[in-house]
């Protein structure tokens, strides 16, 4: 194997970190806070929790879904996030199954994030000052994962500012966005089986991870 | 093995032909998916069995200066990539980390000039042509190696030439250490591939486009302009959120 592959290895082992680190957007924080100082906050409660909770240290994935539920999740606008991620077919959607495409979606991106919390190990933050002007309303906020021996990975959120404080649209880990990523994938299970299709698909999805973990 | 490989690549691959690919970025995704399956089916029998008992005997500890010593050799030609880019004080860098991490870093197992403040870069010759000019021609998974593209497959050639570890004799030592890098990096892995197999509904779509976008902010060291996809987005302002 040669370099490439090899960086690629700790760059993604470093993005399950980033995922984890994602996950870190919770508590409800005063709305006036400052997007970069709400990440933060977050960030650094959430990892402290994970890494002091036996349960969640033994893994217990309910407990620490319930802890992403309770502390992540009002700070991301998933609305907007499935929106983007399906594109125009968000506008060819019915009101009912726009709600039922948020739900799975989120129900996903929950597990995904609880997956990749439970692999944090220790990985310190690096988070960087806010290049923002105070007027705007849209903003991305970023912070580095450090890692001895590899290349920090970058974690970008994209945060705009609502009425109930700040929220996060999307994620980009390394570069990636979380939402990008999502798009081909929905499109295309669109373009075979229909708007439907695609929540039975997600819906599918989300019951066979539900299942007791095999492994 | 490698025939055997190449023979089982090209059976998968002529089975499912006919599934052309409508990506523009992916006209050869029915040869794709065909070697993404074989890839997928060998490491499930052997990449992933071996990786998971390899982290299993060693402890962290090892791994991480296992780890070190092959991110030291890789960094020698991170930083020949550097200066090919121009970037001269990222080059200066990469080797200035050679330099600690050879000798007080004791070949390069203890990552000292991280801690001294010289951080790691991630360069190879695929994006050093990535740089010059040269796009990325269609997506192609490599037997083995996995996601990569034309000019990135190209790139991967020069990498796999200019390697030290590919220059080591006599050839066992040499395919020992290839072995044990191969290992060390599948073990790296595993957790990303577990959540890549939680979080996709198409595993092949998914992985392709990550590579993809990931590969774009590498050559842009983290900063590439933005790419305007107005069909992407919902028209509706209340409903979604603008991507620019």
């Amino acid at each position: 194997m040669n370099p490439t592959a090899r960086t690629t290895a700790r760059r993604l082992t470093s993005f399950l970190v980033g995922l984890a680190a994602l996950l870190c957007l919770g508590a409800a924080r005063a709305q006036q806070e400052a997007p970069d100082v709400l990440v933060k906050n977050v960030t650094l409660e959430v990892v402290d929790i994970i890494v002091k909770d036996k349960d969640i240290k033994s893994g217990d994935r309910a407990k620490l879904i319930q802890v992403i539920d309770q502390k992540v999740l009002p700070h991301f606008n998933f609305g907007a996030m499935t929106a983007l991620a399906l594109g125009q077919n968000w506008n060819k959607a019915t009101p009912e199954q726009k709600k039922r495409l948020t739900e799975e979606f989120r129900t996903l991106l929950v597990r995904t994030y609880a997956s990749a919390l439970a692999a944090y190990s220790e990985q310190k933050f690096d988070f960087r000052p806010l290049r923002a002007k105070p007027t705007d309303t849209d903003v991305t906020v970023q912070v580095r994962v450090l890692q001895p021996g590899a290349q920090p990975v970058p974690i970008d959120y994209a945060m705009e500012k609502t009425a109930s404080g700040w929220k996060v649209y999307d994620v980009m880990v390394g570069g990636v966005s979380l939402v990008a990523n999502y798009r081909t994938e929905f499109s295309n299970m669109i373009r075979e089986s229909g708007i439907d299709g695609l929540i039975k698909n997600l819906t599918a999805k989300n019951r066979s991870l539900a299942a007791p973990e095999k492994k | 093995m490698v025939r055997c490989i190449v023979l089982l690549t090209s059976l998968a691959a002529g089975g499912c032909a006919s599934l052309g690919g409508d990506d523009p970025r992916d006209p050869l995704e029915g040869w794709n998916r065909g070697v993404y399956r074989v890839n997928d089916k060998l490491d499930q029998y052997v990449g992933q069995p071996v990786a998971k008992g390899y982290r299993k005997v060693i402890p962290g500890e090892i791994r991480d200066r296992v780890r070190n010593f092959f991110g030291n050799i890789g960094d020698v030609f991170i930083g020949v990539n550097n200066f090919l880019q121009g970037k001269f004080a990222d080059g200066f860098n990469d080797w200035v980390r050679v330099g600690f991490n050879t000798t007080v870093g004791i070949l390069g197992i203890h990552d000292v000039a991280t801690d001294m403040g010289y951080e790691k870069h991630d360069e190879d010759f695929g994006q050093t042509f990535g740089v010059w000019g040269a796009g990325s021609g269609p997506y192609l998974v490599l037997p083995v190696l996995g996601s990569s593209t034309v000019r990135d497959g190209i790139g991967k050639g020069v990498d796999f030439y200019t390697d030290p570890i590919n220059q080591t004799r006599p050839w066992e030592a040499q395919w020992g250490l290839v072995t044990l890098r191969l290992i060390q990096t599948r073990a790296d892995l595993l957790d990303a591939s577990r959540i890549l197999e939680e979080a996709s509904l198409d595993k092949y779509v998914f992985q392709r486009d990550a590579y993809l976008q990931r590969r774009r902010s590498l050559i842009y060291d983290g900063h590439p302009p933005r790419q305007k996809d107005p069909e992407d987005e919902p028209d509706s302002k209340n409903d979604g959120k603008k991507a620019d």
